[in-house]
């Protein structure tokens, strides 16, 4: 899933900064299973900010809602009444993909992104998530003993661990697991290292973000 | 029972002359702090009358939604009082509120409103002296921050 | 190691001819001052077969290492141009691996790079399209298969004639470390050069093993040696350098003599290194990597009985 976290509260309040009515609007979608952007986090966002209107003796009136996913235009369709009340800033706590879709649908509006999408990938624990993927668009992950030199080498190698790895750990920050240390481990274990020996060639970025923005097309489900 | 239900509503002090005095609400888990409070009662402890204490099952279920709707509709102060570490009868509701709490300072700190307004305590069932210290300790301490975000609110007179 | 020589490197005849090799590193300027390489230049000339110019080593913006190796060459002197994956991807490092050899650049050496996180503009963006690996295959590709990575063909007189080196980092996971130097012999690496060995029994260890696998015999292996210059550098390179390890020895020797004679004592150390090292099977030469003080090498090549080097 997407992960993503919230904005710091001082850039939000920039956003909707002189509006007395604004909308939160939520997403049931990978923001809610990881605590950033569902019902439950855009109550507190709005409870946090009126409290912050009224400290200063001033009233917000901050409504709540929740789609069922932003990024699908059904269901940002079917939200067009809530916006009838004329809100002074609208903020979409989906990720980014969300405030994009609300925008396009009502270009009236001012829609604001209260969450930034960190990474894709999964919780490791209850409130922690880290990145698994980059979207390369040609996973090899086989080729690693199930593991992604992709997403999870600070350089991407595909034919590491360069000079860095330190005790299973990378070089960029003490905190984060040297996943060709893991690949070698992983393999070593299985007896599979001997796959290591040959250099893997180039990688061909095409079909990553280098190629441009991505589409997919499946005419069997066009209407 | 405890000869005054803790869950009892109170109204809120009167506006008017006079010191101020704050509005707390108290989240007490049922297997401690809420005993505590029934033991401070017969007892006959004082403590501070302004402490409107919320029966919950475990700390556990305490959240921050809760604390924020608390001061958004009045409150001057919350805190939640749970078992002491290692007593959870849900193994670890205590720790896991005390972290949920430490994470609204910093909340509330980020929209300028003093991150002493809420607090975690942990105490025993049999603790009713320290049920009744706690609640003089932070309505004492709300006493000083004054009033909170939402009386701040509200046109004076 | 057969048949004629891939290059006009000197660096490759002198290793060809079985003679104890010797490099140096060069780290050019962060400046555009063409005198401040000819300076570090003229310090190494008659010193060293080769002399490796880094590339925007550590991260830090400083000269490329291909203006700085072309003022080199100027200098007389045969140089090892660095090429790191962070900065370039495949279009850049194959033209800029032509531009050298028209400059008359001999010798390359791929290597990942150290991550921008280090450096002094942490906040960009990083390349690595491809890794120390497959640039290597890339530069072998086009030297002996006359092919661009497009399958571009390059004319017989047009194919770069690089003598190709690959860096040979120490680091963990240790049994896997001679796996990956294979790989890079297999790559297409002619020879490789270490990174400073402090700890000889680890050093012995892989040479084993890189003998065992008859890796020697397909390439030649460099060991690399920086002199210790005081007592902090050592427990700085023990702590926070990975794969460097100094032993508690000579850690002890250096403590044992007075602040201002550390350098001198450091100085002893590489020389004895370098002796050990004359006499490892499978050892080619040394690189002396003598960060910001080059101008040593010599003192350190003399003292280690190197000299003469090949001339120009």
């Amino acid at each position: 899933m997407i992960i993503a976290s919230r904005k710091p509260i001082d850039e939000i309040k920039g956003f909707i900064a002189g509006s007395g009515r604004i909308l939160i609007v939520g997403c049931r979608g990978c923001v809610t299973v990881c605590n950033s952007g569902g019902a439950k986090e855009v109550e507190i966002l709005a409870s946090l900010l009126r409290l912050d209107a009224m400290k200063g003796g001033a009233k917000l009136t901050a409504d709540e809602c929740t789609l069922e996913r932003q990024c699908d235009p059904e269901y940002v369709d079917g939200f067009a009444p809530r916006l009838a009340e004329g809100y002074g800033a609208v903020l979409s706590m989906a990720c980014p993909i969300g405030p994009q879709y609300l925008a396009e649908r009502f270009p009236s509006e001012k829609v604001y992104p209260a969450l930034n999408a960190c990474f894709m990938g999964g919780a490791l624990a209850h409130g922690v998530w880290a990145e698994r993927c980059q979207a390369c668009g040609d996973c090899v992950v086989h080729l690693f003993a199930g593991l992604c030199p992709v997403s999870r080498c600070a350089k991407s190698l595909l034919n590491g661990p360069c000079g860095g790895s330190a005790e299973g750990k990378c070089e960029v920050s003490g905190e984060t697991d040297c996943v060709w240390h893991l690949i070698v481990e992983r393999m070593e274990a299985a007896g599979t290292i001997g796959e290591l020996a040959t250099p893997r060639p180039l990688k061909d970025w095409r079909t990553s973000r280098d190629g441009g923005p991505r589409k997919i097309v499946r005419e069997e489900l066009v209407r | 029972m405890p000869d005054h239900p803790p869950t009892e509503p109170r109204s809120p002090a009167p506006p008017g002359p006079g010191p101020f005095e704050p509005r707390v609400i108290a989240f007490c888990c049922q297997y401690c702090a809420y005993s505590a409070a029934d033991m401070a009662g017969s007892m006959r402890l004082q403590y501070p009358s302004n402490v409107e204490i919320v029966l919950v099952p475990c700390t556990g279920r305490f959240d921050a939604i809760l604390a924020l709707k608390a001061l958004e509709g009045g409150a001057d102060g919350v805190y939640a009082a749970g078992c002491l570490e290692g007593s959870c009868h849900f193994l670890d509701g205590n720790v896991r509120a005390r972290k949920r709490v430490t994470h609204l300072k910093k909340e509330l700190e980020s929209v300028g409103v003093d991150p002493g307004r809420v607090e975690m305590y942990n105490l025993s069932a049999s603790q009713g002296p320290r049920f009744a210290e706690i609640a003089r300790e932070f309505s004492g301490r709300i006493a000083e921050l004054g009033p909170g975000p939402a009386s701040r609110s509200k046109p004076p007179g | 190691m057969t048949g004629g020589l891939k290059s006009e490197s000197r660096l490759e005849r002198a290793l060809a001819s079985g003679r104890f090799a010797v490099t140096g590193e060069l780290g050019p300027p962060r400046n555009a001052r063409a005198a401040d390489v000819e300076a570090k230049c003229r310090a190494l000339k008659g010193s060293v077969d080769a002399v490796n110019v880094t590339d925007n080593q550590t991260a830090v913006v400083r000269m490329s290492s291909l203006a700085a190796s072309v003022i080199a060459l100027r200098e007389g002197l045969d140089p090892v141009m660095q090429m790191v994956c962070r900065d370039r991807n495949r279009i850049a490092a194959q033209s800029d691996l032509l531009g050298a050899a028209a400059l008359g650049v001999n010798n390359i050496i791929a290597l990942s790079g150290d991550h921008q996180r280090f450096g002094d503009h942490p906040q960009s963006k990083n390349v690595y399209d491809l890794d120390s690996v497959s640039l290597i295959m890339a530069i072998r590709a086009m030297r002996d298969q006359g092919r661009l990575l497009s399958g571009q063909e390059l004319p017989e007189d047009g194919r770069p004639r690089l003598f190709i080196a690959a860096f040979n980092p120490f680091a963990d996971p240790e049994g896997y470390r001679v796996v990956r130097a294979a790989k890079k012999v297999e790559a297409g690496a002619d020879f490789l050069q270490s990174q400073c060995v402090y700890d000889m029994p680890r050093f012995r260890r892989f040479m084993e093993r890189a003998v065992d696998m008859g890796l020697a015999e397909k390439a030649y292996f460099m060991a690399g040696i920086t002199p210790l210059k005081s007592l902090g550098m050592a427990k700085y390179m023990n702590n926070n350098v990975p794969g460097i390890t100094v032993p508690d020895s000579l850690i002890a020797r250096l403590k044992g003599v007075p602040k201002d004679r550390q350098p001198e004592e450091g100085v002893a150390i590489a020389c004895e290194q370098i002796e050990e090292m004359k006499s490892l099977a499978g050892v080619s030469g040394v690189h002396l990597m003598f960060v910001e003080w080059e101008h040593m090498i010599p003192v350190v090549v003399e003292k280690a009985g190197l000299l003469p080097r090949s001339e120009a």
